[in-house]
């Protein structure tokens, strides 16, 4: 493999959904050499199903609205393991990142005075708490992902960064001293295999949902950058919190918003009741989602549930009437028309918690800068790697995210992490070597595939992986249950590296890119399991029959997996913001 | 159920072959196009196809369903095959096959780009957004919500004939968003580009576009409004 072609840029950005096109445009804009290597044509990454809207106090719907209620409301959310210096940052940021999105042309929905349409989403408040619910989401009706990824794609092509639009990277390229160095990428039409060569790497590879059976995400959402790190032997942080939204379409999985809550909708139970009125008097259907998709469960287990089975609960909408559905949820008739054959203007949508987020993934600095530990327990900088968006855990979103913080995390960490490599490229950031060995110790994983001879197929092994995870770490999780998932997953590991590549041809083999992808599927779920079983507390979107209550004094901390060892180790949450006192640890409550 | 897929792979085939794959649909189930196709590789790996959110808003899975251009994830097989009838999968019409049901879009992405696809305002920028009213806003729907399926492009003669000289519809939808977008000051820079025989004038009115989007949009009215905006400048 001596005769790999090798391309280098300043930076390359895997991954082109909205955190990467953000970066790649800092960049591109500032004049470095950046490419964008995508496995989709970038405005097919997953970013586009975003619904509701982007959240951000830029104090339109209230002009008393403050970026500092909007952080309260953050760590509030994150069950308060979510770093405060870095909530601190994009709630401060928010503002000025979602003006420039107008700026961009991002054709937001409008209020009578002309400026953004601002609705309320589950966990906003003012006043830090004490003021009622706020209406903080920045909306385009509700495809507010759809307009802001093109928007971004757009905004890249006036700057002409450079796209490899569906080339797939496989593994990091790492050299003796043990800095990134670029990624070995396959170019999917051609089937021809180069090294990418740069001097700052950064993972915007998205989530992975696709490790569960039932998922709102993309199926090109296979945790592609986590997978390439573990392989790399980097830590992942919080990979047991894993959000389950409330409202995924009973069956297909596809989301319907938030919005529809915000905007007025609410849950009920078999007997028609608005059940979350029990569980969260103040906030009801807009508490946390954590605490609703836990509701919904429960009123299932105790036989309140809608249908036959009793296995899911509806979302109520018709009294909004039709004017207002058509205005603001004009997507949400669509999914429901077509995924559950039911017209929301006449009948309710059958809906089931459904995996959604991950919060946790490759752990950073405020500057995307990817973190490992030393031995003595303190953060040491993986020289060469970036992270942003959902593979990155930064913290923001510690045990569980608010809706609409997700847009935001992107667009704002995307741009830092772009300033940050910009100004190290400024300061003379040198192209670091790699020898033909480390090239060639990267491709291993491609190599044995390619030349794979027997074994078993990538769907039979895929939807094994997806059923385990499922069924062992769900919304409710229970020690000894989650031990039987593990060793599962252990008996998987051999098996899924052994995978049978049957077709080995060149043009566009999306068999060849489904096995790789499903190793990465692979390495995330490992991490997932093992650090659930490990958090022997209840806090945020982990949730433990076994351990009910939240263990401040053990675990108000984040958890980290070592690959290598399958170990979890603790990491301090930071409480030290720079401008406003820390919040403190309290009991939440809606 | 059977389906018929459009096979080609350049490095071992020298023409495309149907071919015939029997899928069994789970009883009671009316699963979509995807969700077939899916199940068809299954049994077949080496079948390639675009898809991504499965929810019809990435616009990766366009395709020529049983005649008919459409996205296969949102399409039921009860609307695309008659009782007892046979799923009939071929690429998107009109463009070049990479592989099986995987077209070149490279022609179709330059058509987009010609159009200069971004909000063009030289003027400073406010501290805070640029201000638009509702009814501004609301010139955008309809247009901003295209998904670059290449469904009505690729369903459209006109395209067919001068694919390298001719806009077509999804290039013209988007030219039109930003023509109609209040912030946007480069009308006139924006017309000027457009004017040519080809560009817009290339459209015949035959309306294949709008038969097939499968957001709902009309192309063809937005051609409309993009020609009595030109023809003051043609004169």
């Amino acid at each position: 493999m001596s005769a790999l072609r090798s391309i280098s840029f300043d930076t390359v950005i895997v991954g082109g959904g909205g955190a990467g096109m953000r970066a790649a445009l800092q960049l591109a804009q500032s004049g470095y050499k950046t490419a964008v290597i995508s496995k989709v044509f970038p405005t097919r990454s997953h970013t586009v199903s975003a619904q509701g809207g982007i959240t951000c106090a830029i104090g339109s719907d209230d002009p008393e609205d403050d970026w500092r209620w909007h952080m309260y409301d953050t760590v509030k959310g994150s069950d308060y393991i979510g770093d405060q210096d870095a909530i601190e940052y994009m709630c401060s940021e928010g503002p000025q990142t979602v003006f420039e999105l107008d700026h961009m042309g991002l054709p937001f929905s409008r209020t009578e005075n002309g400026r953004i349409y601002q609705r309320p989403f589950g966990g906003q408040s003012k006043d830090f708490g004490k003021g009622g619910q706020a209406a903080r989401t920045c909306a385009a009706a509700d495809r507010t992902g759809h307009a802001l990824l093109h928007t971004l794609y757009q905004g890249n092509l006036k700057n002409n960064t450079v796209f490899f639009n569906e080339w797939y990277a496989t593994d990091l390229v790492k050299n003796q001293d043990g800095a990134i160095v670029g990624v070995i990428a396959i170019c999917i039409e051609s089937g021809e295999t180069v090294f990418v060569h740069s001097k700052a790497t950064v993972f915007a590879t998205g989530g992975a949902g696709r490790i569960y059976a039932s998922t709102t995400n993309a199926l090109i959402n296979t945790g592609d950058g986590p997978g390439m790190a573990l392989r790399a032997g980097y830590p992942m942080q919080d990979m047991e919190m894993w959000q389950f939204h409330p409202t995924g379409i009973y069956g297909a999985g596809t989301l319907i918003t938030e919005g529809c809550r915000g905007e007025g909708g609410y849950l009920i139970n078999a007997d028609g009741e608005r059940f979350m009125e029990r569980y969260a008097p103040n906030a009801k259907d807009l508490a946390g989602r954590d605490v609703v998709a836990r509701s919904m469960v429960l009123e299932m287990l105790e036989g309140r549930g809608c249908g036959e089975q009793g296995d899911h609960v509806m979302l109520k909408l018709d009294h909004l009437g039709e004017e207002v559905l058509n205005a603001k949820l004009p997507g949400i008739l669509e999914l429901s028309r077509t995924f559950a054959h039911v017209d929301p203007v006449q009948q309710p949508i059958p809906v089931v918690p459904t995996c959604h987020y991950m919060m946790g993934g490759i752990p950073t600095n405020v500057h995307g800068q990817a973190l490992s530990q030393n031995p003595n327990g303190e953060d040491t900088i993986i020289e060469g790697l970036f992270a942003v968006g959902e593979a990155a855990c930064v913290s923001v979103h510690g045990a569980n995210r608010l809706g609409g913080n997700s847009l935001l995390d992107l667009v704002v960490f995307g741009r830092a992490a772009g300033k940050h490599i910009e100004e190290m490229l400024a300061q003379g950031l040198e192209q670091r070597e790699a020898s033909d060995s480390d090239v060639e110790q990267a491709m291993a994983r491609l190599n044995r595939l390619n030349t794979s001879s027997g074994g078993e197929s990538v769907p039979r092994l895929r939807s094994e992986l997806q059923n385990i995870m499922q069924n062992h770490f769900g919304v409710f999780r229970k020690g000894e249950f989650m031990q039987q998932g593990i060793d599962k997953l252990a008996a998987l590991r051999g098996r899924i590296s052994n995978v049978h590549l049957e077709d080995k041809s060149g043009t566009f083999n999306t068999a060849r890119i489904e096995a790789l992808e499903l190793e990465n599927l692979f390495e995330v779920a490992e991490a997932t399991a093992i650090a659930a079983e490990a958090r022997n507390e209840s806090r945020g979107a982990h949730a433990r029959d076994d351990f009910r209550e939240r263990d401040d004094e053990n675990w108000l901390c984040h958890s980290l997996y070592f690959p290598a060892e399958k170990r979890i180790a603790k990491r301090a949450v930071n409480f030290s913001p720079k401008t406003v006192d820390t919040f403190e640890p309290t009991i939440r409550t809606y | 159920m059977l389906v018929s897929i459009y096979r080609h792979n350049p490095e071992t085939d020298t023409k495309p072959v149907m071919q015939d794959i029997e899928v069994d649909i789970p009883a009671g189930k009316d699963l979509m196009v995807l969700d077939v196709l899916a199940l068809a590789k299954e049994k077949d790996s080496t079948i390639a196809y675009r898809r991504s959110c499965r929810e019809g808003v990435c616009g990766s899975d366009g395709m020529n369903i049983n005649g008919s251009n459409g996205l296969a994830c949102i399409t039921p097989i009860s609307e695309a095959v008659k009782p007892g009838g046979k799923l009939v999968l071929r690429p998107l019409p009109g463009l070049p096959v990479i592989r099986d049901l995987v077209v070149d879009m490279a022609i179709f992405y330059k058509q987009y780009e010609k159009i200069k696809p971004y909000l063009i305002n030289n003027d400073p920028a406010p501290a805070i957004e640029r201000l638009q009213s509702p009814q501004q806003r609301e010139k955008l729907d309809g247009l901003y919500e295209c998904i670059l399926c290449a469904c009505c492009s690729t369903n459209c003669p006109s395209f067919w004939w001068n694919p390298d000289k001719f806009i077509g519809p999804a290039g013209l939808l988007q030219a039109y968003r930003f023509l109609a977008d209040s912030r946007d000051t480069a009308t006139t820079e924006r017309l000027a580009g457009l004017g040519d025989p080809f560009s817009v004038f290339r459209c015949r009115g035959i309306m294949n576009c709008v038969a097939v989007c499968p957001k709902g949009l009309n192309p063809t009215r937005a051609i409309g409004h993009i020609r009595n905006m030109l023809i003051p400048q043609c004169r």
